[in-house]
């Protein structure tokens, strides 16, 4: 019933999103935000795809359009190589149920009202087709599998704590065999002390069920950690995709460099480098973005030609993309033009 | 980026033996009725001194007491809250003085900002009209000249047009603006001492990284002490001259932040250190990558256990950990409760 591809296929990503714009009236319904802009990327089986940036700059949108929880407005997405509009509407719940999503609050995510056992049966009780028996046990299965005991089944959210809350919520999803699970800031309701515990889980899974994560956080550090590659999101469009490692190490676009030194770091001070760029401003309103490059208003490095000019997408190193008209594969060449801001 | 270099001058810089702006000394807080079944103590002999000028992180997980200590020092817990113990501030008993001393304290000396400006700030009156508000009460002027002060204190935590703000509501601010005028409110009247709890959590990091500049410099050039609750120790390591963690309502550990971070003296402070993410940077045994925690959760204030609190996550526990322990000096400046600290080699944020 699901979509899980045949070996010869494995190869194949998971995601393929190409082109996608997600556009909203505004409240006044006289101009148009411009959530996602035109990106384009895969997710590939089993891997972690991590997406950073501002509030602001599309991440979430995108991941609630992975999961059809948003439609596109232009532009395709396909889950195991096919879009959800193209599958009859009558199977369309069935084929979404492999694409599942976690969200940050892992309170708002469970049904008060529902004990555990409930809120762990209801996904398969929606797919149907199997005993009520068979739930159970499904359910004492996943429940173990995210490290909780199974006599807790019988509780309500309010008898957990936030780490146990989001171990549920992960738990839900595993009698689903999810082939994409999109991570919208799932540590970030919890205390730094406990994070590691979920994202250890996050790790295991994958590993044992091949499980594939668009995993979205404005935490960069976290990112950095879980992701096999890295987007960096600006005002709806990709400024930088790469591997993990490359993107944090040695970012190609000014945007990485700066969200990056914005991070603070809990070292000494005569182990902390130079002091960060200094962003300035905050991210401009996605109603009107600005011309050519988008990060231009920002921008330490930005030039006339950045406002005439859409920076094109090059990869500079392998698998490692950029749009900045400025960066090599040895960092950014143009003279900082001071005063030059709009 | 002058401040920058002054940053690091006073992260080095050893605090003034002289007569400490605020001692706090042996705080309890506890809810709920005085004898009997449903009394919860959440927070017991709390205590710390911060000199003028001093930048003072203040750690620890959800639940730690971090919180209701900055509200006790404000005055600013409900009436069911019973407080014993002493906060002097300047000399002055504040748990003695009267609601209406109170009041003039509150903004004028000690001001406090809060997580989430949007709750914080009244949606009904413009931003000048609030800021002018602590001016009429504490430092009465003339309109012309109180529009003047609204004007230059929006322009000096860096918000642009600061004329046009002036006359807008709070929804009319992006949520890094509003952080921004809930300082300058703090601010207006130059107080002593600030008490911001989590201040930047709601912001991204690159407004953060604008905010705690701006508060560390204002903190330089006005010699205003902070105190700062925050669960994030990056914040800590390049805002604060010092770092007091805090488990299960104690202070477990104080000491110069740049000391804390090498070399923790409590198991629970180089466990906070290990948690985080940027230090994480092991592979596990299979060459996967694998993330330090502390295990286990913070004791809720219903079933404290006795002795070490935090005994049960750690480590380093063992017969002896089950009697209470206390804070003792080991070092200058440097106190951390944990019987074992001397025999212990604890790992901080550095390797």
């Amino acid at each position: 019933m699901t979509l899980a591809p045949s070996s010869a296929d494995l190869q194949q990503p998971v995601v393929r999103v190409q082109g996608l714009r997600i556009l909203f009236p505004s409240l006044d319904g006289s101009d148009t935000v411009k959530a996602v802009d035109g990106v384009d990327f895969e997710i590939r089986p089993a891997e972690t795809f991590g997406i950073i940036g501002e509030s602001g700059s599309g991440k979430s949108t995108i991941g609630r359009a992975l999961v059809g929880l948003l439609d596109a407005t232009e532009g395709v997405v396909e889950l195991d190589g096919r879009t959800l509009n193209s599958v009859p509407r009558r199977e369309r719940r069935t084929a979404r149920q492999a694409y599942q999503i976690v969200f940050q609050d892992p309170h708002a995510a469970l049904n008060p009202r529902m004990t555990l056992m409930e809120s762990l049966t209801e996904p398969l009780r929606i797919r149907g087709g199997v005993s009520e028996d068979e739930m159970r046990r499904k359910a004492q299965d996943s429940m173990e599998r995210v490290g909780l005991r199974a006599e807790m089944l019988g509780r309500y959210p309010h008898e957990l704590s936030g780490g146990q809350k989001q171990r549920a919520n992960i738990a839900r999803l595993l009698p689903l065999n999810p082939r994409l699970i999109v991570c919208d800031e799932v540590v970030a309701a919890l205390d730094v002390s406990i994070r590691g515990e979920v994202l250890n889980l996050f790790a295991d899974l994958q590993r044992d069920f091949g499980i594939a994560y668009a995993f979205i956080a404005h935490d960069i550090a976290v990112v950095a950690q879980v992701s096999d590659r890295i987007a960096v999101t600006y005002l709806g469009r990709f400024m930088e995709v790469g591997p993990a490692e490359a993107v944090t190490e040695r970012p190609l676009h000014p945007y990485t460099t700066a969200l990056l030194s914005a991070e603070p770091r809990p070292l000494p001070a005569h182990l902390r480098e130079a002091r960060r760029i200094d962003l300035k401003g905050e991210i401009p309103s996605p109603v009107d973005p600005p011309s050519g490059c988008r990060f231009r208003t920002r921008c330490p490095w930005a030039q006339a030609r950045c406002a005439a000019e859409v920076p094109e997408w090059r990869e500079l190193r392998p698998d490692h993309y950029v749009a900045c008209h400025f960066a090599t594969p040895h960092g950014i060449e143009a003279p900082p033009a001071a005063g030059e801001h709009d | 980026m002058s401040a920058d270099a002054g940053l690091v001058e006073a992260a080095t810089r050893p605090s003034t033996a002289a007569a400490p702006l605020l001692s706090v000394s042996d705080l309890g807080i506890a809810f709920g009725p005085r004898r009997g079944f449903g009394g919860v103590r959440v927070t017991e002999g709390v205590g710390f001194d911060i000199a003028r000028g001093e930048r003072v992180g203040l750690v620890g997980e959800s639940g730690c007491g971090k919180t209701v200590t900055g509200l006790a020092l404000m005055r600013l817990l409900p009436p069911t809250a019973r407080i014993d113990g002493q906060v002097m501030l300047d000399g002055e008993n504040l748990l003695k003085a009267s609601p209406s001393r109170m009041r003039r304290l509150r903004g004028a000396k000690i001001a406090m900002i809060f997580q989430e400006p949007m709750t914080a700030l009244d949606p009904v009156f413009t931003i000048g009209e609030q800021i002018g508000e602590a001016l009429r009460i504490h430092k009465p002027v003339s309109k012309a000249e109180e529009r003047e002060r609204v004007i230059e204190a929006l322009a000096e935590v860096g918000i642009p047009a600061p004329a046009r703000r002036a006359q807008e509501y709070p929804h009319q601010l992006s949520g890094g603006m509003r952080q921004r005028a809930m300082i300058a409110m703090a601010l207006v009247c130059r107080p002593e001492l600030i008490i911001a709890d989590e201040p930047t959590t709601a912001l991204d990091v690159t407004i953060q990284a604008q905010i705690m500049d701006l508060l560390a410099r204002l903190s330089e050039d006005t010699g205003t002490a902070l105190l700062f609750i925050t669960h994030d120790l990056g914040v800590v390591a390049e805002t604060c001259t010092r770092m007091i963690t805090m488990y299960a309502g104690q202070v477990v550990e104080d000491a110069p932040v740049d000391e804390a971070l090498m070399r923790p003296r409590h198991p629970y402070t180089s466990g906070l250190l290990r948690s985080l993410p940027q230090l994480n940077r092991g592979l596990g045994e299979d060459g996967r990558r694998s993330f330090a925690f502390i295990p286990g959760r913070v004791p809720s204030p219903m079933a404290m256990p006795e002795g070490c609190r935090f005994r049960d996550r750690c480590g380093f526990a063992e017969a002896g950990c089950e009697r209470p322990q206390v804070l003792t000096d080991v070092g200058p400046q440097r106190r951390a409760r944990c019987r074992r600290t001397e025999e212990l080699t604890l790992p901080g944020a550095v390797d």
